[in-house]
């Protein structure tokens, strides 16, 4: 069966006031081949929404992760993912052989057993926001105060960049993550980041630290441009996303306290929210067929992750959270050679987090009811905008 | 019946799920890439190899089972 331009569904699914996932997801999961969305620039795109299609097109070397391909999807009218032609470095763009090179250089940085040396550090991190937090009063928006800090600290911390310049770091990646930003308003916070970070590399090359960027540029691997945009690629790629993920498994953590305190509930939170449904866009660059559907070369491909992990054939009863089932072949974080490089610093981030903002926040709620949450269903990622709490 | 791990180690892209869902099976190297500890695996020891193999997103690893 082939789906016509007719049952096109909109991009988006998301609105005011709408569970997330769509509930749209179940129907489309549940029919045959694949469906049909239009983007706002008018473009044609397939969506994919089952655990083993979401897999397949992560996998298949058929299908591409580079934006200068013909057909790739823009979800934005004009903008989208940078290539790595604009921004050199940006390897989440890149196909193999050209992925490797990027991907080898920082694993050494993401081991297990390199994250568990940050632990300490992390820790720290997060107690001196709870402290800020803590210090203000007796509420406080726990987006702003803590979710959002925590990672941008992190991520300075791993760059080598130094803490006063943070407050800089998240107002500017704020900008480039919100699609009611304009393309303009985008430009000018990822050339003032760009201009940041050179400054940065120049420091770090005259004076070298205990740092990422500082061993990276040790090592000569990458020229001098491909090093900030591998910087300006581990900025953004690990900041909201980890935000929003902190916010939400904190109202679900307080909608369900029995949890509070089972680290398992970190790899069952990832599953449930899965914030970057929308992330990984692709491109068919030879036919291929997916879920029963022909997919021609040159056509836009969208896996829906957030879809994936809520497949019911995977997950059973899926919109329960239950830290006790095996959430791990979830895919929040991707699948493929892409896979989040970042994803064992996010699970001991969150790790930390919540066992640290529960014990020392016993009495933590929320400020208003849960239907009242600025819920993020405007952004590529969804979240929370503002998460009121009170103690 | 025996089973045994094999590894594509060139495919690794040192995401260390392996590691999580089996630290007594598998470790990264100094890279970041996978080493096997123990490659025959039984009992609680092979599901978790089974796992690994199930989550791996290079899909590098493989249980034989024969
Ligand atoms: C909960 C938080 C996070 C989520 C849900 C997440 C999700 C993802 C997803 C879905 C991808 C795959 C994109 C694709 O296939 O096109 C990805 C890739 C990536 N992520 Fe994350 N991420 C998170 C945190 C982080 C952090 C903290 C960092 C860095 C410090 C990071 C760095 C990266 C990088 C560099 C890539 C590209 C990897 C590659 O192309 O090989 N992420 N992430
Ligand atoms: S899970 Fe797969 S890709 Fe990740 S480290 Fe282990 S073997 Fe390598």
């Amino acid at each position: 069966m082939s789906t016509t331009e007719q049952d096109a569904v909109p991009f988006l699914l998301r609105g005011p006031g709408k569970p997330f996932p769509p509930p749209e997801y179940v129907e489309m999961r549940g029919r045959e081949g694949l469906a049909r969305a239009v983007l706002p620039s008018g473009a044609p795109v397939w969506l994919v929404t089952r655990h083993e299609d979401v897999r397949m097109v992560l996998t298949d070397r058929r299908i591409s992760s580079d934006p200068t391909h013909e057909g790739f999807p823009r979800p934005l009218k004009t903008g989208g993912v940078p290539s790595a032609k604009e921004v050199p470095g940006w390897f989440v763009s890149l196909d193999p052989p050209e992925h490797d090179r990027f991907r080898k250089a920082l694993i050494p940085e993401f081991t297990v057993r390199r994250i568990r040396e940050l632990r300490p550090a992390i820790q720290d991190v997060v107690d001196r926001s709870i402290d800020a937090m803590l210090a203000k009063g007796t509420d406080a928006d726990l987006v702003e105060d803590f979710a959002l800090s925590v990672p941008s600290l992190v991520i300075s911390m791993l760059l080598g960049v130094p803490p006063v310049d943070r407050d800089f770091f998240e107002a500017k990646t704020k900008v480039l993550v919100t699609i009611t930003s304009t393309d303009e308003e985008r430009d000018r916070a990822s050339e003032h980041l760009l201009r940041y970070i050179n400054r940065l590399i120049t420091l770090r090359t005259k004076r070298p630290g205990d740092d990422l960027l500082s061993r990276l540029i040790a090592n000569g691997v990458f020229s001098l441009e491909e090093l900030s945009g591998v910087a300006m690629l581990l900025l953004i790629a690990g900041h909201e996303t980890t935000a929003n993920n902190i916010a939400l498994g904190a109202v679900t953590l307080l909608q369900n306290p029995e949890w509070i305190g089972d680290d398992r509930a970190v790899e069952e939170l990832l599953r449930l929210h899965s914030v970057a449904d929308i992330v990984a866009l692709r491109v068919a660059v030879e036919d291929v067929e997916v879920g029963g559907q022909l997919i021609q070369a040159g056509e836009g491909i969208v896996p829906l992750m957030a879809s994936a992990n809520h497949d019911e054939k995977q997950f059973a009863c899926p919109a329960h959270f239950d830290p006790s089932r095996s959430a791990r072949a979830h895919v929040a974080f991707g699948y493929g050679v892409h896979q989040c490089l970042g994803q064992n610093l996010v699970r001991v981030e969150m790790e930390l987090a919540y066992r640290t903002l529960f014990e020392r926040v016993p009495t933590l709620r929320l400020a208003v009811p849960v239907e009242e949450l600025p819920f993020k269903y405007d952004g590529v990622l969804y979240g929370l905008h503002a998460l009121p709490v009170t103690w | 019946m025996a089973a045994r791990i094999e590894i594509e180690g060139d495919r690794c892209i040192g995401a260390a799920q392996c590691v999580l869902s089996a630290d007594k099976l598998f470790d990264q190297d100094e890279d970041g890439f996978v080493v096997v500890l123990n490659g025959e695996p039984d009992g609680e020891d092979l599901e978790d190899a089974r796992t690994a193999a199930m989550i791996c997103p290079s899909q590098s690893i493989t249980v034989v089972e024969d």
